[in-house]
């Protein structure tokens, strides 16, 4: 198997290398591209559900999925974004089957310019993160972001939390780069505009009687 | 440039991903416009604060559940082949 040397006695074995191992039968191989994935998946997936439970699932489901569709699976783009794609469909449809609505879909609300045209454009506290102790400042993220559509917020994650490049999102959503920069732009404003409250400078004299 | 001249290049310029005569023309314009220079300082600590603060660390002990189920389901599977229901 193709292994890349990465320090004294550790090596890593490509994906490709460990994909082809799995679509043989290998197990092992297909049980090591679960552990170098399945953090990101269940992150995506609690980001567009919203959802542990469905989460949870969204993980198992997209394995499964993957593994069992491995010889549809040609090597023209990585393992991890064709896995990626598998993941962000089965999250649609759970939030589809929790809200009841079949018009879930990433291109739900994509035409609303709110929040889009900045109007807040009081500076931040210097240290924003500070004001807050971790527990209230993770609930402000979560809330924030959860206010996004889903074509927004899933574009914004993929993007900018977990750090795949325009090109790579665009193909695990099946987006042009166009369309993903235009919703990243509008899902960063639309942050940055719900967070301004949370995060600008005082006003001197503001909170005092 | 107008300030929605400076917006609409606002990602490209937070990535980097301009080139040096469009970037020079954006910084001109962040000089003198105090209200695009705040929206781009925090457009780009919003970036930060997401990326920095990792939202849903999976647990080891679900992890390794999820690991296992995922494996018993892959076992009475074939890879490439469905199993028939």
């Amino acid at each position: 198997m193709e292994t890349i040397q990465k320090g004294v006695g550790e090596s890593i074995t490509s994906e490709l290398a460990l994909v082809q191992a799995a679509k043989g039968g290998d197990l092992e191989a297909f049980s090591e591209l679960v552990r170098r994935y399945d953090r990101n998946i269940f992150r995506i997936a609690q980001h567009i559900t919203h959802n542990e439970e469905d989460a949870q699932d969204v993980v198992q489901d997209a394995f499964l999925k993957s593994y069992q569709n491995l010889d549809q699976f040609q090597g023209n783009s990585k393992f991890y974004t064709w896995l990626v794609r598998i993941a962000v469909n089965e999250a649609l449809m759970k939030l589809r089957r929790r809200r009841n609505d079949r018009t879930v879909s990433l291109d739900e609300d994509v035409e609303t310019e709110d929040g889009s045209i900045p109007r807040e454009v009081a500076d931040w506290a210097p240290n924003p993160e500070q004001l807050y102790k971790q527990a209230e400042l993770s609930d402000i993220l979560k809330k924030t972001i959860q206010g996004l559509a889903p074509g927004f917020r899933t574009v914004f994650v993929l993007r900018d939390v977990e750090g795949m490049s325009t090109e790579e999102t665009a193909e695990m959503l099946g987006l042009s780069v166009p369309a993903v920069k235009s919703r990243l732009l509008r899902a960063r404003l639309q942050l940055r505009e719900r967070l301004a409250r949370y995060f600008k400078s005082k006003q001197a004299g503001d909170g005092q009687q | 440039m107008k300030c929605t001249d400076f917006l609409k290049e606002l990602t490209d310029y937070l990535d980097g991903r301009l080139t040096e005569n469009l970037r020079v023309e954006l910084d001109e314009h962040l000089h003198w416009c105090h209200e695009c220079h705040v929206v781009m300082n925090t457009t780009k600590k919003t970036i930060e604060i997401y990326r920095d603060n990792q939202l849903y660390e999976l647990p080891e002990d679900l992890r390794n559940r999820l690991h296992q189920a995922i494996m018993t389901k892959c076992r009475g599977s074939k890879p490439g082949k469905k199993t028939s229901t």
